[in-house]
């Protein structure tokens, strides 16, 4: 009876095992991807992007001179109350227009973490919350927080006025002065967004690689560990769900269950978020828009109610991402391996409901997201 | 020490079963992708038509949603749009919205945006002539 049983579980232990590998990521360089797989690997590179989407509620959008002058007012240190912090302060070029630290400092200290703008020009929704509808409104925020440039429209209008009024004139057709403040403030907005629009991120090795393997050529642009870490990220891990498309990001609001900053006020991420954005008077469809209301699609759309909401942050673009810890909306994870451990456990949220469920990755398996992730690391956004 | 050793198998499965529930990427495989067919107290048939084919991720754009009663004739119906990805416990990311019929049955669905590959369900609640009835359709992007 012993034996029998002994035999028994033998066989049941050995199939169970054959099972398992077969199911378990290959752990060689020669990996078969299935048709399923490849149309997702392809779906992730950079050669898929589209061209940059236009925005009909910036009428100066893709205008060169605008683009110039947004780059000057985006370094100008003088719109701000203490006349040191510009934009480029946290969001600064050789970072990828990000600064490195877990909250931003301008005048105070921000409660959320700065976010690189590399490819936003693709995103319906700017900030953590997705508070502002366009590049331009995002823009007017900073110039007026308290913590960030603490500035106010009334000084930043002079000082465009006193600095730029030709350029500013040339796009806009009048004066700073010649405007109503509110408008004279949108076109602030908007000349920064024409200049934020050009910044794109560039190819990684990871592109080369899906482009490869796309077209049915063979390639040896990623090592072994990374393609068991790409695997991953298309199937067991779900992370291709929130990450997904050319830039990695759904450019949607999910709660991952990061947990809450002890010292921070509480924040609702998301819930907030539309409340702020459906009653901005710089949205697209308010006045100072340059938009048809029927193109509003996303603002009209909107999903503004549900428990889904509560401390869902923006799904973070992927590209560059290790060179650019620490992590999360507000800097809770110091390294990816810290990011890829949340993953694996899925904790409980602080608040609403974590949309994740543990993997249980092994730690060979954690090693190989995170050696993935490296591999979507380019030159500088330019 | 044989006597557990009955356990290993069962350890192994119980954990096998885990990890299939944690990959959760493949949908049941016996689901209906038609695009038309009768709601499910049979009051309406309902024909759904997506603005861009295949349907794309992440892009915004909307649908022709076609109602006819039983017999055939278009139905001029009040029509609420809701939806999600069972596997993933989320509904639609955005809310759409009817914006426009033409008389004769035919519904333009606006703010249809689809933020994930995979499994999506979409139930379409139609209130017409015919009283008030859900159709439900399938998507695999
Ligand atoms: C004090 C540091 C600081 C300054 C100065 C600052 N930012 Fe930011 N930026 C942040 C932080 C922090 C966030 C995220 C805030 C949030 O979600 O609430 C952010 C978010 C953004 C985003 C959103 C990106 C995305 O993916 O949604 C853009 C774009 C941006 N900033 C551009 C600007 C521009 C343009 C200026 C100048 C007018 C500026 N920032 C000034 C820290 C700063
Ligand atoms: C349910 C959607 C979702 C899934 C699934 C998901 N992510 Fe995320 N990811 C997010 C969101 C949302 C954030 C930002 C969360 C926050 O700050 O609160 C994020 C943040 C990150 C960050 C930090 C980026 C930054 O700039 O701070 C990394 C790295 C990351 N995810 C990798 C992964 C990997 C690897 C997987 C798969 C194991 C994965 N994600 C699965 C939505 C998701
Ligand atoms: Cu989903």
């Amino acid at each position: 009876m012993d034996r029998k049983l002994a035999l028994f579980s033998a066989a049941a232990i050995l199939a169970a095992m054959t099972a398992g590998m077969l199911a378990s990521v290959p752990r060689d360089a020669s990996v078969r991807w299935t048709d399923r797989e490849l149309q997702l690997i392809s779906s992730l590179s950079l050669s898929g992007l589209p061209e940059l989407p236009p925005d009909p509620s910036n009428a100066v959008a893709d205008d060169p001179r605008a683009a110039v002058l947004g780059r000057k007012l985006f370094f100008d240190t003088r719109m701000s109350g203490n006349g040191k912090v510009a934009c480029a302060s946290c969001h600064l070029p050789d970072r990828q227009f990000q600064d490195g630290i877990p909250l931003g400092r301008g005048i105070g200290e921000t409660a959320r973490r700065t976010m690189p703008i590399a490819g936003t020009a693709y995103s319906p929704w700017q900030f953590w919350d997705g508070r502002a509808d366009s590049q331009w409104a995002q823009a007017l925020g900073p110039l007026e927080n308290p913590t960030e440039h603490g500035s106010n429209r009334q000084a930043i209008v002079e000082v465009v006025a006193a600095n730029y009024a030709q350029e500013f004139r040339a796009v806009f057709g009048a004066e700073p002065v010649e405007l109503p403040l509110d408008r004279a403030f949108a076109n602030v907005g908007k000349a920064i967004a024409a200049f934020e629009r050009t910044i794109v991120p560039q190819k990684s090795r990871f592109d080369l690689y899906a482009d490869a393997v796309s077209s049915g050529q063979p390639s040896d642009a990623l090592t072994a560990q990374e393609l068991t870490g790409l695997k991953l990220f298309i199937g067991a891990g779900n992370c291709v769900n929130c990450h997904n498309g050319p830039l990695f990001t759904d450019n949607d609001f999910h709660n991952t269950g990061v947990p809450a900053v002890a010292h921070l006020p509480p924040d609702t991420g998301r819930a907030g978020g539309v409340a702020i954005v459906q009653r901005d008077p710089f949205n697209c469809l308010g006045e100072f828009s340059d938009a048809k209301p029927e193109v509003c699609t996303e603002l009209t759309f909107m999903k503004s109610e549900g428990e889904e909401l509560v401390r869902a942050f923006k799904t973070p673009s992927l590209r560059n991402v290790a060179a650019r810890a620490p992590f999360m909306h507000a800097g809770q994870m110091a390294s990816l391996a810290d990011v890829v451990t949340h993953y694996s456990e899925a904790p409980l949220a602080p608040e609403g409901h974590s949309e994740l469920e543990p993997l249980d990755l092994s730690q060979e398996e954690q090693d190989a997201l995170v050696a993935f992730l490296v591999t979507l690391s380019s030159e500088a956004p330019r | 020490m044989f006597q557990k050793l009955w356990l290993i198998p069962a350890v192994l499965l119980v954990a096998g079963g885990i990890a299939f529930a944690a990959t959760r990427s493949t949908p049941p495989a016996d689901l209906d992708y038609s695009l038309s067919h009768l709601s499910k107290d049979g009051h309406y048939q309902v024909t759904l038509v997506p603005g861009i084919d295949p349907v794309p991720v992440g892009k915004m754009h909307a649908w022709l949603v076609d109602v006819t009663d039983a017999a055939g004739q278009p139905v001029d119906a009040d029509i609420v749009i809701d939806g999600g990805m069972p596997q993933h416990g989320h509904g639609l990311p955005t809310v759409p919205a009817v914006t426009g019929k033409d008389h004769h049955g035919r519904h333009i669905v606006g703010g249809m945006r689809f933020n994930m590959p995979g499994w999506w369900v979409l139930k379409v609640e139609i209130s017409g002539t015919a009283g008030v009835d859900t159709a439900t359709f399938n998507l695999a992007l």
